[in-house]
């Protein structure tokens, strides 16, 4: 057989174009069980989760880790809401609690070369554990550090009320990344998540920028547009341009941005 | 390919009834691997072969038990198998770019290293693209990444994989173009031999070669054929390293985000890639006997090539580390600090002892400026670029986000910055390397160590042009005068590359404008000048 090179050259084009019209075929399909998971939370979204985090009354008591970790079967060094000791600039030290952002704008979502990361309709970044990989680069992107892997086997978990899926992944995957998910199981539900029922300092908020609500562990109802106004809250990191959900209330002579982590 | 018998006989290189002793000695050199064992064979063989069942063992373990055994925590999660794939990736685009650049150029004097260049590029692309698999988590959902309904096109570690892949695609024809001249020769030393392994060394030169002699108009086909694909290797080579760099450079990550990285990956991948070709060549030398083809000059040659590249990449190494230190950012600065005076200083400062000055001062010092400096510098450096990528990939990796109490001069607290080796990465990584020369043992019991077809074009060229310069001389000219009026052509000089006059250069399939070729002068040209082993 006698292969010229213009016949050489149009058989590269074609095969060249094949590869491109079979990743965009790809896309279109994006996967059964995630389109699945995305439909169930493209219905007209009647919640925009949030939270909102009151510095000022932390303690660093640790207690919202710790109940995080009891509930979700998770190894001690997988503080999916971690506490960080912070150190202003006049020298004074106070608590951080840093739970998942639920960035608008996730960059952890985008680099995940399966699609194991998605973005519900109600504003939570969710890991499909069941798809993960394991490549990691979403850890290497989350600029708060929010992300965790199962370096290890998972801590064994009883039956659970809700099935192992991204809105409860529980247990854990061996080598898949998990993370803070709001507890995104027990919302519908009308429950808190764990952290923020367990803080007995009310701390921490859950709100609804939706309903335009939040309250905290102690039962204490804020309407959130106003509560964040009154208490000059901000966003972690803004300028990365990721929209954080979260905000911080900060405490006199506080700054997330240039405070030093002590511990 | 039409294969008339017409074509067949106008192939005068390659019949077995017309070549001349030197032309013998090639082939023979060439097909000694293949046709003897050497005692040292089954021994090498068996000891590299312990050594990746050892990467092998580590491996699962380490898929029984989690990626926790191999080091990584949630503060450190790249490390090694990301540095390794970064390296062994990385040193295969030299094998491949050295024998592109030295084709293009026409460096005469190449004939004898490309088989074995590009052989080195063809064992070590998988090795490192098979570091794809301890380092996921879960690597039993590899299909997903050639799973389309699966796949997110705008990630970075897709672009990777099909950036890699295609390069394997492009080293795999590079290494065999060539090779398709010299199967016919090949398969005539084996003619009547018994044994299992002649059996299927016949089937493999058949089955991609067909039978039969390679004719003129075939043989202009593959050199054109080689000629696009050397072409084409390089820009490939930079643009798939370029993108191995942006898992890294598309993060946030202070010392990850960096617009130098793709320039400095490709740089690198280059530099280490020309410094195991060496070492490679060096070693293929000593062990198959290869001293007749392979001279010292040419490791000093490829010596040049290698500091060409180190040279460039010290000053890219400094040219990072002086903007992101002076900058004083906070992220950035605490970087630059960990690794210059920090927990990486060691690391750090032996790439720059042994792969950043010490390859720069072996070539030139005179004295040092000799085969055996080459090939030692050669070597340290492709263990000092390792150790780069280790400081490339961990010290960002480790790098607290949140507020770095670096940024404030202070220490790392806790076990932030926590990549601790262990024997599994370790073994893993041994395994890898042990696999290089394993392969390429391997790959020489079947195919010509030598570019047989390629090193007779020259060898018949050369012999054309002694004749012409006895005719020249007995004409009573003393001789084709170079530009500063001394003779181009050294009287003795068998196996050397020699350098072209004018009318040869034009030459029609020719060697062209004489490239690195032409450095190796005469009598007391250039070699004294520059002290030159010759």
């Amino acid at each position: 057989m006698r292969i010229g090179r213009r016949r050489f050259l149009g058989g590269a084009l074609a095969g060249g174009a094949g590869v491109v019209a079979l990743g965009v075929l790809g896309e279109r399909l994006a996967g059964g069980a995630q389109a699945a998971i995305a439909a169930a939370s493209q219905a007209p979204a009647t919640h925009q989760w949030a939270m909102v985090i009151d510095l000022q009354y932390c303690n660093g008591c640790k207690l919202c880790t710790t109940a995080c970790e009891t509930a979700h079967y998770l190894h001690a060094d997988q503080t999916w809401i971690d506490v960080f000791k912070m150190t202003n600039a006049t020298g004074e030290s106070y608590f951080m609690p840093r739970p998942c952002m639920m960035c608008e704008d996730p960059p952890c979502v985008p680099v995940c070369p399966v699609n194991a990361n998605f973005r519900t309709a109600e504003g939570l970044t969710l890991v499909n554990q069941s798809r993960c990989i394991g490549t990691r680069i979403c850890m290497n992107a989350c600029p708060y550090q929010a992300r965790y892997f199962n370096w290890v086997d998972p801590r064994p978990a009883p039956r659970q009320p809700f099935p192992q899926e991204p809105a409860w992944p529980v247990p854990q995957v061996k080598g898949t990344v998990g993370k803070c998910m709001f507890c995104a199981a027990m919302l519908p539900s009308g429950k808190v998540p764990e952290c923020v029922a367990s803080c007995p300092m009310g701390v921490l908020y859950l709100g609804d920028l939706e309903t335009d609500v939040a309250v905290n562990g102690l039962g204490t109802t804020v309407k959130l547009s106003a509560f964040l106004a009154d208490n000059d809250a901000v966003k972690f990191k803004e300028s990365y341009g990721t929209h954080p959900r979260v905000f911080y209330i900060l405490g006199h002579g506080q700054d997330l941005e240039t405070d030093t982590q002590t511990g | 390919m039409p294969e008339g018998p017409a074509r067949e006989a106008t192939s005068p290189d390659l019949s077995e009834t017309t070549q001349s002793e030197a032309r013998e000695h090639i082939r023979r050199a060439a097909m000694r691997p293949v046709l003897e064992t050497p005692r040292w064979w089954w021994p090498a063989v068996v000891v590299l072969g312990a050594v990746v069942v050892l990467g092998v063992v580590a491996w699962a373990v380490q898929l029984a038990d989690g990626l926790g055994v191999a080091g990584y925590n949630d503060q450190g999660f790249w490390g090694v198998y990301e540095a390794d794939l970064v390296a062994f990736i990385g040193v295969s685009y030299g094998g491949a770019v050295v024998s592109a650049i030295l084709r293009l150029t026409k460096a005469t004097w190449r004939a004898p290293l490309t088989r074995i260049a590009e052989a080195t590029a063809l064992v070590t692309l998988p090795i490192g693209m098979l570091f794809i698999v301890p380092h996921l988590g879960n690597p039993q959902r590899i299909w997903e990444l050639v799973w389309p309904p699966y796949w997110n096109l705008s990630s970075p570690i897709l672009w990777d994989f099909f950036a890699v892949s295609t390069y394997l695609l492009a080293t795999a024809v590079f290494f065999y173009l060539p090779l398709i001249a010299d199967l016919p020769v090949a398969a005539a030393r084996l003619a009547g031999r018994p044994g299992v392994r002649a059996r299927c060394c016949r089937l493999l030169y058949r089955a991609l070669g067909g039978s039969g002699q390679v004719s003129v108009s075939q043989r202009r086909l593959i050199e054109g054929s080689i000629g696009l694909v050397a072409i084409m290797v390089i820009p490939m080579a930079v643009s798939v390293h370029s993108v191995l760099s942006f898992a890294f450079a598309s993060s946030s990550r202070p010392g990850y985000s960096e617009t130098i990285f793709p320039v400095y990956f490709v740089v690198a991948a280059l530099y280490s890639g020309i410094a195991l070709v060496i070492v490679v060549v060096a070693g293929a030398r000593r062990l198959f006997h290869l001293e007749a083809f392979i001279h010292p000059r040419h490791f000093v040659r490829l010596g040049f090539l290698l500091v060409a590249f180190g040279a460039v990449y010290l000053y890219l190494t400094f040219t990072e580390y002086l903007i992101d230190g002076y900058s004083g950012t906070a992220g950035l600065a605490a970087w630059v600090a960990q690794d210059l005076t920090g927990r990486y200083w060691v690391p750090f400062w032996f790439y720059f002892v042994a792969a950043g000055v010490a390859p720069l001062l072996v070539m030139a010092v005179r004295r040092t400026r000799t085969a055996t400096g080459v090939v030692t510098a050669s070597g340290l450096v492709v263990v000092a670029l390792w150790v780069k990528r280790l400081v490339i990939v961990i010290p960002p990796a480790t790098e607290p986000l949140v507020r770095s109490p670096l940024s404030a001069g202070g220490v790392l607290a806790g076990n932030w910055g926590a990549y601790h080796f262990t024997w599994v990465p370790i073994s893993i990584t041994l395994a890898a390397t042990a696999a290089i020369p394993l392969l390429l043992l391997i790959l020489f019991r079947f195919v010509p160590i030598l570019p047989i077809a390629e090193m007779e074009e020259l060898e018949s060229f050369e012999e054309e042009l002694t004749e012409a310069v006895e005719i020249t001389a007995a004409a009573g000219q003393p001789g084709v005068a170079g530009p500063v009026g001394r003779p181009l052509i050294p009287p003795a000089s068998a196996c050397a590359p020699v350098a072209l006059p004018p009318t040869a250069a034009a030459r029609p399939g020719g060697l062209g404008p004489p490239g690195l070729g032409d450095l190796s002068g005469g009598g007391k040209g250039w070699d004294a000048a520059f002290g030159w082993p010759r």
